[in-house]
């Protein structure tokens, strides 16, 4: 791990922030060139996350736990930010690259064009999430998601349009009052531990004194509540919904991660406060655990009563981190490895949902209406019209459609034969099978997670087979959408993606494994940080 | 002194949760900006107040007598960050006051 394969640590930051910085001074009229860096960009960023995942992969056995973290500015830890690549971070950098692609592929047909900028606020927005995906400190986190989130702000207003901008006035507001609440416990945090390095603070937290202790318990219990709103807990996350279901359908594609990013920052600060000794992760646990029931009752109840497809979409993003959050809440290898197998599953399910709702959707009078205001708004209608018309029609549009519905179907409500159901029989088993131990009680946390999570799965499948009826069979309108073979083929692609993860399921489930095994020896991860060796700087720091 | 700075938080942070939670958007952008005051003189107490301390590190020089300059720079970042996001909800406020053609929260006045 010498040289320049090194430097690949922080090319997930840099390529999407280059790629921005480049299309900002271009015209806006020259969209294909546009489109040509942005998509470029995503697919060098898919080679190197996939360079980088096997790089993790394969760390152990390489050299030590040190070659996984980059100094910026060639600064020690503590004093400098370090990037950090383990087995988690990889996973997510795969995962938002692999999602960046089909949701940026499927704004090429039209939604790139109404309205300016949307390429480069979505590398902006993929820069803020790998970054936040690498940091290791906790100030360059509120960084990377103020990036992130100010991408996303822009991104959620593409379109225009008065729903969209409702919408988005709530989210902003949300954000702005999460990102003070962020503020205030990362200042808690240094103040009491005196540092802002996340391995460095695991080194503090046992030995600190009793009276600094619960400032700092306090600080980060308010930035557990940041993450808690970011990934959408109940009751913080009335705002989520209609914010996903209002955005433009590859932006609510790529949003799929953003909810996900809250629970990756939970994980890795449960990891890094678990070798301290004391009641504070049980604590989390707990908190995490009611919250994650709640979540996901009340998501199962949202997706029951959903009306229009793009708000069941919305709620079953819910029920997906209200799982995460419960699974991370009642604890246990086996089945937290079926959690990180089901976040992978259900973001490229929901994204593929949320893409296919505005093809389905477009035949009927709500989406046309909605597509109508917004070009009206945008203007010039008539010149978007012509390159509108270019490019291939799908045959068999309907079939089609309906065929990827059923898929999204099964997948959200965690039937054979696809991936949703082994990661849900992961976490099953994990649970209450042969994982959970045989020496050991199964606790009542356990049979009551593993009940709603079966519940939400059957609630899923109602809710999908309800609205597959009126959307495919009885539908009023009759009338078949227009449906170019670019918007299909990023579906397809996504769903084909989930049957790569259930076909591989056991290369997969072994990395997860792995992963879940770093996680609970956060020793490795902060000697990894310290022992960190400065270019140019050869013996390891003793 | 840290008796006028803890006043000056408490009373900012209050009229801003105040202010936030009223329907009006002008309301809302008036207390964001009075809660980002209160929590930058926030980060600025958590390193300790001291008055005529510079925040360089000078060879020799007794710690002490020193301010610690991290939170110094966490507030300048979150400054420009507050800045940067107030002014984009001050174009959200103004598109959806364009929109809607009212200056409430959610688009629509409660009917009377």
């Amino acid at each position: 791990m010498t040289g320049l394969s090194h430097h690949l640590i922080v090319a997930p930051i840099l390529v999407p922030f280059a790629a921005a910085a480049i299309m900002l001074f271009i015209d806006e009229r020259n969209r294909v060139t546009k489109a040509m860096i942005s998509l470029g960009a995503t697919v060098v960023m898919l080679t190197v996350a996939l360079l980088l995942l096997h790089m993790a992969n394969g760390m152990e056995n390489a050299d030590g736990n040190a070659g996984g973290v980059y100094l910026l500015g060639n600064w020690p830890a503590p004093f400098g930010i370090v990037l950090v690549l383990d087995r988690l971070s990889a996973m997510m950098l795969m995962l938002t690259a692999t999602l960046s692609i089909p949701a940026l592929a499927f704004s090429l047909a039209r939604w790139h064009n109404s309205g300016p900028h949307f390429h480069t606020l979505f590398q902006l927005l993929l820069m803020g999430l790998n970054g936040a995906f690498l940091t290791g400190d906790l100030f360059n986190l509120f960084v990377f998601f103020e990036v992130m989130l100010a991408a996303s702000y822009g991104l959620l207003l593409h379109g225009s349009g008065q729903l969209r901008v409702k919408a988005g006035l709530h989210y902003l507001v949300i954000n702005l009052a999460s990102a003070l609440l962020f503020l205030i416990g990362v200042s808690l945090v240094y103040g009491t531990a005196g540092t802002l390095n996340m391995a460095d603070l695991a080194l503090r937290l046992p030995d600190l004194a009793p009276d600094r202790r619960v400032f700092l318990e306090a600080g980060l219990a308010v930035l557990g509540v940041v993450f808690l709103i970011k990934a959408g807990v109940w009751p913080l996350n009335f705002w989520l919904p209609t914010a996903y279901s209002a955005a433009a359908a590859p932006v609510a594609g790529i949003f799929a991660i953003l909810s996900k990013l809250g629970v990756y920052v939970l994980m890795r600060l449960i990891m890094l406060t678990s070798g301290d000794g004391t009641a504070l992760t049980e604590v989390a646990q707990t908190v995490l655990l009611f919250g994650g029931l709640a979540t996901i009752t009340f998501g199962a109840i949202g997706v029951l009563a959903s009306q229009a497809l793009g708000r069941l979409a919305g709620y079953s993003v819910l029920v997906s981190t209200g799982t995460l959050l419960t699974i991370i809440g009642v604890g246990g290898e086996t089945s937290a490895s079926g959690a990180l197998f089901y976040m992978v599953s259900s973001t490229l399910t929901i994204a593929a949902f949320f893409l296919l709702i505005e093809l389905i959707e477009r035949g009927q009078d709500a989406g046309a209406s909605v597509l109508a205001v917004s070009m009206e708004v945008y203007g010039d209608a008539d010149e978007d019209d012509a390159d509108d018309e270019i490019g291939v029609t799908m045959p068999g549009t309907m079939a089609v459609l309906a065929f990827c519905f059923s898929a999204c179907a099964i997948l959200l409500s965690g039937l054979p034969p696809l991936s949703g159901f082994v990661a849900k029989f992961a976490i099953l088993s994990g649970m209450i099978g042969s994982g959970a131990g045989s020496d050991t009680a199964i606790s009542t946390s356990a049979w009551v997670s593993a009940t709603l999570l079966i519940l939400s799965g059957l609630c899923a499948l109602i809710a999908m087979t309800r609205s597959g009826i009126r959307t495919f069979w009885a539908s009023i309108e009759g009338t078949v959408p227009r449906v170019l073979v670019i918007e299909v083929a990023p579906v397809l692609m996504l769903l084909t993606l989930t049957l790569v993860l259930t076909i591989g399921a056991g290369p997969v489930m072994r990395y997860m494994q792995e992963t879940t095994a770093t996680l609970s020896e956060p020793r490795n991860y902060i000697n990894a940080v310290f022992e960190a060796r400065r270019v140019g700087q050869e013996a390891a720091r003793p | 002194m840290e008796l006028v700075l803890s006043i000056g938080i408490g009373v900012m942070t209050g009229s801003g949760v105040w202010l936030i939670l009223r329907p009006r958007t002008y309301q809302v952008i008036v207390g964001l900006a009075l809660l980002s005051y209160a929590v930058n003189l926030f980060i600025f107490g958590v390193g300790g107040l001291k008055v005529n301390a510079p925040p360089l590190l000078g060879t020799g020089a007794d710690v002490s007598t020193l301010a610690d300059p991290v939170p110094q720079s966490l507030v300048l970042t979150a400054i420009v960050i507050g800045f940067a996001t107030t002014a984009l909800f001050l174009v959200v406020l103004l598109a959806s006051r364009g929109l809607t053609g009212t200056d409430h929260v959610d688009g629509k006045e409660r009917p009377k």
